[in-house]
């Protein structure tokens, strides 16, 4: 086939007809470009393995979307006595439910805030600093304000949750939390 | 069989394929990072739309293998 048409058949590297090669090419004649092209139809495929599975990802967002929409509202829960907290303190709690660490600070004596304490970076516990007027990450160095919950410095890019507070008779309870993208 | 010029063409067309699923698998992944941001920051309006888009986006890339596969013939 080569000797009539030189320019079907398989191509080798050093562009000569296939009764020109050595004997051990002509018995494994690989096709150069036929070889590149299969490699990146296989490279294709893999790259839609990874767009399935991308797939998959945003509708397992989706279904817990759907699972927390069902959740409801969080009970209103006694977090503490106003006065078993000094200026500057923070106190941590448990909110919503029992493996949700929160931290209640008080800013100054009018002013109460709440927060989850986990890290919105890759929720390491977060470490009240007040003095430095910072909440902590210690894992990766991300600060937080205390007044605001929102990311000052290092990995985080969201503020904290937010633990919604009201307080009753000199009491504190915890009402709801809000999740907060900016 | 194809001739050589024929297969440079196929080639050239393959590597286009490929650039346009390298870009739609780079918007999913861009895409799920938005939503995954917006979700766990209690937003889920943009959860379904994300999903839907991104199942697009993979019909797309069915697409283009198909016709990957049809260049390979």
């Amino acid at each position: 086939m080569s000797v009539l048409h030189p320019e079907r058949g398989p191509r080798f590297p050093d562009g000569r007809p296939e009764d020109e090669q050595p004997a051990w090419r002509q018995d494994f004649p690989i096709d150069l470009p036929q070889d590149v092209f299969v490699a990146r139809r296989d490279y294709t495929k893999f790259l839609l393995l990874t767009s399935f599975a991308f797939v998959i990802g945003q509708f397992w967002i989706a279904a817990r979307s759907v699972l927390r929409r069902g959740r409801g509202r969080p009970p209103i829960a006694k977090v503490a006595r106003i006065d078993a907290l000094p200026v500057g303190g923070a106190l941590p709690f448990n909110y919503p439910g029992p493996n949700d660490p929160c931290l209640l600070i008080r800013l100054d004596d009018r002013t109460l805030a709440a927060y989850g304490q986990k890290c919105t970076h890759l929720s390491c516990a977060v470490v009240p600093k007040l003095d430095q007027g910072e909440l902590h990450c210690p894992c990766h160095v991300g600060s937080f304000d205390p007044a605001t919950g929102r990311p000052i410095a290092g990995p985080p890019r969201r503020p904290l949750n937010r633990v919604v507070l009201e307080v009753r008779d000199g009491v504190v309870y915890a009402t709801g939390v809000e999740e907060r993208t900016v | 069989m194809k001739t050589r010029v024929g297969r440079e063409q196929d080639l050239t067309v393959v590597y286009g394929i490929l650039c346009l699923v390298l870009i739609l698998v780079v918007l999913q992944l861009w895409l799920l990072m938005a939503t995954m941001n917006a979700f766990l920051g209690g937003d889920d309006v943009v959860v379904w739309p994300a999903a839907f888009a991104s199942l697009a986006c993979l019909g797309l890339n069915l697409g283009l293998l198909r016709s990957l596969y049809r260049v390979g013939r």
